[in-house]
């Protein structure tokens, strides 16, 4: 399983006040204790507040590379934001950029940009687009699919591996009026989406979405999680600090056969999977 | 038709581990070897991609064989009762790439020998020979805990491979490997899961993955070949995936395993053809599927099916 930290965003409290006192220490501290609970990516998100967002992500990239060798994920809606996190970023490692709807209203070639950005940042450099276009976000599972059909054969005709490439089905909260049938399509879009290339294509989601505004945040979180990933997901953005939702993880991968049993399987996931 | 290129980018690789400690490393050996390495499935992948040249050990017993075939024991007939001898000739005559000292002897229902005989064994055959050891106990756990680490302690700071440590019974062993600076060996009885789980509590004392060599039990041609073929398979895929816990290189007991097959040993056999070729056949066949499936380390006994596996591996890596 793919786990993209997602704690390194200005939308947090700790996280805004350490950007806007330029306070290394707490996002170096994130950066570590996220990879030492089993991140794979560490997302980077400047939020909304900062004044200089391409400033601030840049900040935010040397900050974290000064202190871990963990690969980034380069997190914003503006390509300016991510353009400027890519003159810092190393990506020898491996990188996301986060993330790219088939197209916008203003920019019907944000999709490609973001596949160019991707192939200068260097081989191991992927993106996440999202399963959506100018007209929004889909509600049924044809749309879905047909979205991520034709970011598939995009990405192919430019040559762009389907490895490195994430399809973001975009979990919707399900605490929102008729909302509640949207987890459903999700896994059944899912069901189809890995079949539209081979090797399939990433699968990720913002999981902590599904639960927002919600009770037992948590336990909605995980449970998904567990379904998702029996229909195929294996990448998540999510709270790697949940350590509960990291035995799902670990659980989920082990009944899957995607890692080998052995009585000590919980406690060695973050150590051994990755 | 053409043929499609099936590159599987691997993200994972078997440690490379070199066993032996040369003057300039602290210990007398006269040479290494180093095994595994490998970042692909046998024959997978682009050249680069193969593990290290396989390496054979040969047996050698720290008292005389009690149960050998006459055919086994013929190329031995000299030496059988001299440890120190009998590793001169599998090195000097059979080019043995390392040495297993098998401590049959120290079992209590064999020979039933003390500590200081094998202490005197292990001493002896660092003289006699330059190249690795392999130190492998004999298979009573209460025995092997008092025995082995005396014979660990002797070896002392010459990077030998030890085992074996099981999942009931690892601590010592384990403890005394880290301290005297050996390598080990895990063993699980053909068992995936327990294989890995033993090198998770190895690990958990603070050994270092990086210097254990996994044993999965080995079965001979005939008699369950096939579940160690498809283990050590599967052990291999789980490392090139990225699974620390099973990134080990392997080793297997190919010498024992085969000549316990009654069609390796049996000489009254008229429709089975001649025994002196039937035998060193079957550890040879059985030797050369296991090193398909990704084994580092043969023990062999025959010097017959050593040459024959000798020519396989230089053929092929």
């Amino acid at each position: 399983m793919i786990l993209i930290a997602e704690r390194i965003n200005g939308m947090f409290k700790d996280v805004k006040q350490a950007i806007a006192d330029k306070d290394k220490k707490v996002i170096q501290q994130l950066a570590k204790k996220q990879t030492e609970a089993g991140a794979t990516y560490l997302d980077v998100n400047v939020g909304t507040a900062a004044a200089d967002q391409e400033g601030t992500m840049q900040w935010l990239v040397e900050t974290i590379q000064q202190s871990c060798s963990t690969p980034l994920c380069l997190d914003s809606q503006k390509g300016d934001v991510i353009a400027a996190g890519l003159k810092a970023v190393n990506a020898e490692n491996g990188l996301i950029l986060n993330s790219t709807p088939l197209n916008k209203k203003d920019d019907d070639e944000i999709l490609d940009k973001f596949i160019e950005m991707a192939e200068k940042a260097g081989p191991k450099a992927g993106i996440i687009a999202l399963a959506m276009d100018k007209n929004g976000v889909p509600q049924d599972i044809d749309t879905r699919v047909a979205l991520a059909a034709e970011i598939v054969s995009k990405a192919m005709e430019k040559g762009f591996d389907a490895q490195r490439l994430f399809i973001d089905p975009i979990v919707l909260p399900v605490k929102v009026p008729n909302a509640q049938v949207q987890p459903g399509n999700i896994l059944s879009a899912m069901d189809q989406i890995k079949f539209l290339s081979d090797p399939a294509p990433h699968m990720t989601v913002g999981l902590s979405n599904i639960s927002q505004g919600a009770t037992e945040r948590s336990m909605i979180n995980r449970i998904f999680l567990a379904m998702a990933m029996s229909h195929g997901l294996d990448s998540a953005i999510a709270d790697v600090f949940d350590a509960d939702l990291m035995k799902v993880v670990a659980t989920s991968d082990m009944l899957m056969n995607k890692q080998i049993y052995s009585d000590s399987f919980l406690k060695v996931y973050s150590s051994s999977a990755r | 038709m053409q043929v499609p290129e099936v590159s599987e980018g691997f993200t994972g690789l078997v440690n490379k581990i070199t066993i032996g400690a040369t003057k300039a490393d602290g210990g007398t050996r006269t040479s290494t070897v180093t095994i595994g390495g490998a970042r692909n499935v046998t024959y997978g992948g682009s050249i680069d991609d193969k593990s290290e040249k396989p390496v054979i050990a040969l047996d050698v017993l720290d008292t005389r064989p009690e149960d050998w075939p006459d055919v086994l024991a013929e190329p031995y007939k000299d030496v059988l009762d001299n440890p120190a001898d009998w590793v001169k000739k599998c090195v000097e005559e059979f080019g043995a790439d390392l040495i297993c000292i098998k401590f049959d002897g120290i079992h209590p229902n064999k020979a039933n020998k003390d500590a200081a005989h094998a202490v005197k064994v292990t001493e002896e055959v660092l003289k006699a020979v330059g190249v690795p050891l392999i130190l492998w106990g004999c298979g009573n756990d209460e025995k092997d805990n008092e025995v082995m680490p005396k014979v660990s302690g002797a070896a002392k700071g010459q990077k030998c491979l030890i085992g074996t440590i099981k999942e009931d019974n690892y601590k010592s062993l384990t403890a005394i490997a880290l301290a005297d600076g050996h390598f080990l060996i895990s063993e699980a009885p053909l068992d995936i899961n327990i294989g890995k789980q033993v090198n998770i509590l190895a690990s958990d004392m603070g050994f270092p993955l990086e210097r254990i060599v996994a044993f999965q039990d080995t079965g001979a041609l005939g008699y369950g070949m096939e579940y160690s073929y498809s283990i050590q398979e599967r052990q291999r895929l789980a490392a090139l995936t990225g699974d620390k816990m099973m990134a080990m290189p392997i080793i297997c007991d190919v010498g024992y395993e085969s000549w316990r097959a009654k069609e390796a040993k049996q000489v009254d056999a008229p429709g089975w053809g001649d025994a002196a070729d039937r035998g060193p056949m079957w550890e040879a066949t059985t030797a050369i599927c296991l090193l398909q499936a990704g084994a580092d380390i043969i023990r062999m006994r025959h010097p017959k099916a050593v040459t024959t596996v000798r020519k396989f591996i230089d053929e092929i890596w």
